[in-house]
């Protein structure tokens, strides 16, 4: 074997053996995350968590019931304003808008996207909360949904497109109307997806924080409607963590394990219904 | 070669294109056509890939208006009134189509048939129509058992009849065609040729095709384009035994194409 044979077989096992550790290194820090979560949060887990409400600072006990619920009602808010736009706004862009409008929409709800999430959340303050004078729950599904719009339009959007042309023009072709080939064949051969899209936009807007801290704030107790300062898991691990109390800190674990798990399912879920919805045949 | 023998007779003339040009944005893909399709006739248009058989086709219920940079000149009637003075979604009803790729909704067979009545605001029995349509189409003996399954399901050639009956259940005046056979083999291709001959009675039939024995076992009057022009449309038996033309000559005879 020559210099330059030796050498070629020296860079390829090297780059192979680079991308290998680099591919590892991926799959394992999820791993590492939900380890290092399940150590820690699965020991200060107790019923407590889920029924109780938080303890003064200092007293050891008590659970996040208040945030469980706050994060819930934050979600089907943001849901409720975000889903139907998002969907309708996807709808648009992929089967009526012309060319030169729907590039800039797209281009638009990309930017949207990647808005850093704290300026959604000043931006809310600045609309909502000012105003009104005082942190809501109001507020906070509001930037939340500001996060969902561009990713349910995004995806919805994506999912009609990925139906063939040769469905529109089957519906087309029978005298349907335009409205009537979207709403009767185009939306429910592509639902699956935008059911998944819309769980997965869900499932992310779920674990923000820095929309909600000057938003909906936070709260020790029970907040009724929308109109009070609520409660929300991801603030609560952030206002626990940096808290001087140990058992704060116990409380911050099992709260990030109860979202991460959350949001895993609802991922699961979410490639579940995909994987069914398009097996050959169904 | 052809089984039906075309009818010395001429019918009534149920669509007719005069000085027809159609563009895509600034190409013209076709030039000049005078074509005239008689009633319960079945007209095929042949031609090689890319001559604008299927635009012409695509032109008559109007289906080619959602591309946007697509535009026609000169004059198309359907019996007596210019196509572009009739409602769109009124056109297509009384025009239908069948495309090159069956393409059935993923919804159930029965709905699948239903639809097209659904949507032109039906309010009678669908069972009947269904059943109707799919007997029609030569489909009822295999479907009748699971009208609930899914369409997509279905065989290929299936799916092609499916979409026949689909388009028969809304009873256009004119059924167009778009190479329905070139995704089928030839059982089931067969079984198509026979279901048109057996429907023309009650529908005139436009038919774009590749197949130039098919043209010539169905058709009574055939069509030839190329590059974008009709080069002859005279009865089916002239154009394959005596064209006057010598591109069709050429075309048929396998000479080029």
């Amino acid at each position: 074997m020559d210099a330059r044979t030796r050498r070629r077989y020296f860079v390829n096992s090297l780059m192979l053996g680079l991308t290998g550790v680099c591919t590892l290194l991926t799959v394992s820090i999820l791993f590492m995350i939900l380890g290092y979560l399940v150590w820690n949060g699965g020991k200060a887990l107790d019923w407590a968590f889920f029924t109780k409400l938080p303890k003064p600072p200092g007293e050891v006990g008590g659970g996040m019931a208040n945030a469980i619920v706050g994060s819930a009602k934050l979600i089907l808010l943001a849901s409720a304003i975000g889903i139907p736009i998002g969907f309708l706004a996807g709808v648009y862009l992929s089967e009526f808008g012309g060319r030169t409008f729907p590039y800039i929409v797209r281009y638009v709800c990309d930017l949207l996207n990647g808005v850093p999430s704290i300026v959604i959340g000043i931006f809310a303050w600045t609309l909502i909360v000012v105003p009104m004078k005082h942190f809501s729950g109001w507020a906070g599904g509001a930037a939340l949904s500001l996060m969902l719009i561009p990713i349910a339009t995004r995806s919805t959007e994506q999912f009609l497109r990925s139906v063939p042309l040769s469905m529109r023009e089957g519906s087309l072709a029978l005298g349907a109307s335009k409205w009537r080939t979207v709403a009767s064949v185009v939306v429910p051969a592509s639902m699956t997806g935008v059911l998944t899209g819309m769980i997965l936009g869900v499932a992310r807007i779920a674990g923000e924080t820095a929309p909600l801290l000057f938003t909906c704030l936070g709260n020790q107790f029970w907040s009724d409607g929308f109109n009070t300062p609520t409660a929300s898991l991801p603030v609560m691990i952030y206002t626990h963590a940096i808290s001087p109390y140990d058992d704060w800190h116990r409380q911050a674990w099992a709260a990030g394990l109860v979202l991460l798990v959350l949001v895993l399912v609802s991922n699961i879920a979410a490639r579940l219904i995909m994987s069914r919805g398009t097996a050959p045949g169904s | 070669m052809a089984s039906e023998s075309p009818s010395a007779s001429p019918s009534p003339v149920k669509l007719k294109a005069s000085n027809m040009n159609f563009y895509y944005g600034a190409f013209q893909a076709l030039h000049g056509i005078n074509l005239q399709v008689e009633t319960n006739r079945i007209t095929s248009l042949i031609g090689p890939s890319g001559c604008g058989k299927s635009t012409f086709l695509r032109t008559l219920n109007r289906i080619n208006d959602t591309i946007k940079t697509a535009r026609w000149e000169g004059e198309i009637v359907l019996d007596d009134e210019s196509i572009r003075d009739i409602d769109v979604t009124n056109l297509r009803r009384r025009v239908g189509m069948v495309f090159q790729r069956p393409n059935p909704f993923p919804k159930s067979i029965f709905d699948n048939i239903a639809y097209g009545p659904k949507v032109n605001g039906f309010k009678g029995n669908l069972s009947d129509i269904v059943e109707k349509s799919l007997r029609r189409a030569a489909l009822w003996e295999e479907v009748k058992d699971k009208l609930q399954k899914s369409a997509q399901a279905l065989s290929g050639g299936q799916q092609q009849r499916l979409c026949i009956a689909r388009a028969l259940a809304v009873n256009p005046e004119v059924l167009l065609l778009d190479e329905p056979c070139s995704a089928l083999d030839p059982i089931a291709t067969a079984k198509i040729e026979d279901l048109l001959l057996a429907i023309k009675d009650q529908c005139t039939i436009v038919i774009v095709t590749h197949n130039m024995q098919q043209a010539a076992r169905v058709a009574d009057t055939t069509g030839f384009f190329l590059m974008g022009k009709l080069i002859e449309f005279d009865k089916t038996e002239v154009i394959f035994k005596n064209p006057s033309r010598k591109e069709t000559e050429d075309y048929i005879t396998g000479r080029f194409g």
